[in-house]
């Protein structure tokens, strides 16, 4: 994870500023400030949740009424490797239950949740526009598209030989 | 002259083309032809071939942007706007990341095309957070495309100028109701807004603003290129054009297929390898999560909007969802109740309270823990808020339609749920 600092690193700082003057203004550059935080970091921090707000010239209060309302908005740490598991229809058609299982089963941990060693977090999500690969899960930063999944898939995904 | 005009320039591993690519293949012809005529004209092209939008509701794009005022008719100061609405989330939809993805430059293509014909001078593409190579790439197409000339100022010396952007969301499905992406572009919660005033007469920061889904977008440089006979000559209903079906579910092979609008589902079911489990049909529903349930019977009706509606269903995203005899429809229906309920943006209370309510009955259903009085529960639930209800919105409305039209079609299923929960799942039906 990102070390904190007590003021927004200047990239993050010029790439708030650059939403502003592209977005219309501060107002329209709030969620997309959070995007960018999260983007570097993996969450969004109280403090940088402030930092970010006085930059923006907004309450930080303004600022976390969108956080909490973005459901893809992380407000507490994650794991490295946040993975997002649909568990819409095509996908539960398909097998989706097992996948689910077996993931909660290896990892030791539920939706929301992230594991002790701080390697992953799962969240439940639908429907992720993959149900050609159903069942499907998004992993990582670029929320790579896998699937279809089934208990060896997830098994193989984990130890990293897809 | 293809048939499949909006998929048929994708490339197997859907890698987009670069700005010289996609020109060597024709693109952009659409856009320089479309300067050279009126706004007006541009428009009316649009309306002959008989454009409905692909976004859930089928309106008639032409009819939308009549409504949008032309330079120096709206009151007030500031441009009027163009969004495209790639939030693309509804249970079953996979077709705007396709054209997203594998086609960017087609987009901005029917970006600059549709804002000229309704006098927007900055077009947003908001895209669901998770697409994260469509939004990649479409920023990219977008910086290319404004290299070259062909956004910014003065088009292609046609003295209209266009700026285009990209916003990325952050999750939450009600993001994609048009009023409320208009509020989640202002920087607020995406709650959606009353009608009227309509998006046309007061929408992105007060003004004119006209809201399409990437499909539609993506379909209007092919009306400029052969013209609107031609489209509509490529459906077999009245509804022009062709359109980007999705099956999945149980089927063998599930995935995209572009086809003339008014394609039966019994040929996208065989296209897509045939039913899977059992490899009898039970039920499919033709438009996503929030369309109702079809059966074998309604296999041969021509789906476009017209007819799914006459059928009793709702073509919506045009994205079937398959069920084979060993599925059970009230899981499926559980699985969107429980979306549906997550994703209530909590506004209304028939839905952010009715929603859950629903879902725990489903769930308990599925359980065997659930009471006979709970069918009257589900009953009332679709009847009193059902389309065109009691709610702000139509994520209620959309949410009623499947458990409407499960109730009404497989009643016994329902009550065999009340002896022990899902027979289908014990192996006993
Ligand atoms: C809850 C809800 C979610 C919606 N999500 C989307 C969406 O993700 N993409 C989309 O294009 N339209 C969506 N719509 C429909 C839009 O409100 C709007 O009708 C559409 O974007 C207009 O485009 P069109 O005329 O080209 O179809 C949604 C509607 C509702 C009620
Ligand atoms: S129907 Fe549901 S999603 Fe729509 S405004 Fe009401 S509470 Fe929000
Ligand atoms: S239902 Fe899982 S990706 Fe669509």
């Amino acid at each position: 994870m990102t070390p904190q600092t007590s003021h927004l690193p200047e990239p993050l700082r010029d790439a708030i500023l650059g939403a502003m003057d592209s977005f219309g203004g501060a107002r329209p550059a709030m969620l997309e400030s959070l995007r960018l935080i999260q983007h570097e970091e993996g969450w969004v921090s109280d403090d940088r949740l402030a930092q970010a707000a006085a930059l923006l010239g907004v309450s930080a209060a303004e600022l976390e009424n969108l956080a909490t309302f973005y459901s893809m908005i992380f407000r507490r740490p994650v794991g490295d490797t946040v993975i997002l598991l649909c568990d819409g229809a095509s996908c539960w058609l398909n097998g989706g239950d097992a996948v689910r299982d077996r993931l909660m089963e290896r990892l030791g941990i539920g939706f929301g949740q992230t594991t002790a060693d701080g390697k992953y977090t799962l969240i439940n999500c639908a429907c992720l526009g993959g149900c050609d690969k159903a069942p499907a899960a998004a992993l990582g930063r670029d929320r790579r598209l896998v699937g279809p999944l089934d208990a060896a898939g997830v098994d193989a995904l984990l130890e990293g030989r897809e | 002259m293809t048939e499949t005009p909006l998929t048929g320039r994708a490339r197997a591993d859907r890698a987009p083309h670069t700005l010289s690519e996609w020109q060597a293949a024709g693109g952009y012809e659409a856009v320089a032809r479309a300067l050279k005529l009126p706004p007006s004209e541009v428009l009316d092209r649009v309306d002959q071939a008989n454009l409905n939008g692909r976004g859930g509701a089928g309106f008639p794009a032409a009819k939308k942007w009549k409504f949008m005022p032309e330079p120096g008719k709206s009151p007030g100061d500031g441009p009027s706007y163009l969004v495209v609405n790639g939030d693309e989330m509804e249970p079953g939809a996979f077709k705007d990341r396709f054209l997203l993805e594998a086609l960017p430059h087609q987009l901005v293509e029917g970006a600059i095309i549709t804002a000229y014909a309704t006098h927007a001078s900055v077009a947003y593409v908001l895209i669901r957070d998770e697409y994260r190579t469509a939004i990649a790439n479409v920023k990219r197409a977008i910086l290319e495309a404004e290299a070259a000339g062909l956004l910014g100022r003065d088009i292609l010396g046609s003295g209209f100028s266009l700026t285009m952007k990209v916003k990325p969301s952050a999750g939450r499905y009600i993001v994609g109701e048009e009023t409320a992406l208009i509020e989640s572009l202002e920087g607020k919660r995406a709650v959606p807004r009353k009608r009227p005033p309509f998006p046309a007469q007061s929408g992105l920061f007060g003004r004119p603003t006209t809201v399409n889904n990437v499909e539609t977008i993506s379909l209007v440089p092919h009306i400029l290129e052969h013209g609107p006979q031609w489209f509509r000559a490529l459906s077999r209903t009245e509804e022009g054009g062709t359109k980007l079906y999705a099956v999945s579910g149980r089927v063998h092979k599930p995935g995209l297929i572009e086809a003339p609008m008014g394609t039966t589902a019994r040929e996208l079911i065989e296209r897509s390898g045939g039913v899977s489990g059992n490899g009898v049909l039970r039920c499919f529903q033709p438009g996503g999560g929030a369309s109702g349930f079809l059966e074998a019977a309604e296999l041969d009706i021509p789906l476009d909007f017209g007819n799914c509606a006459k059928a009793g269903s709702m073509f919506g995203t045009g994205t079937m969802i398959v069920l084979d005899q060993t599925a059970c429809p009230i899981g499926v229906l559980a699985r969107h109740q429980r979306f549906y309920a997550r994703e209530s943006c909590g506004w209304c209370t028939p839905c952010r309270d009715g929603l859950p309510w629903v879902a725990r009955i489903l769930d308990a259903l599925e359980e065997g823990t659930a009471r006979p009085g709970d069918l009257e529960i589900l009953r009332m639930t679709a009847r009193e808020a059902g389309p065109r209800g009691r709610t702000f919105c139509d994520l209620m409305g959309g949410a009623m339609s499947p458990l409407a039209t499960a109730l009404a079609r497989f009643g016994d299923l329902f009550e065999a749920h009340l002896d022990g929960g899902c027979p289908i799942r014990r192996g006993i039906l």
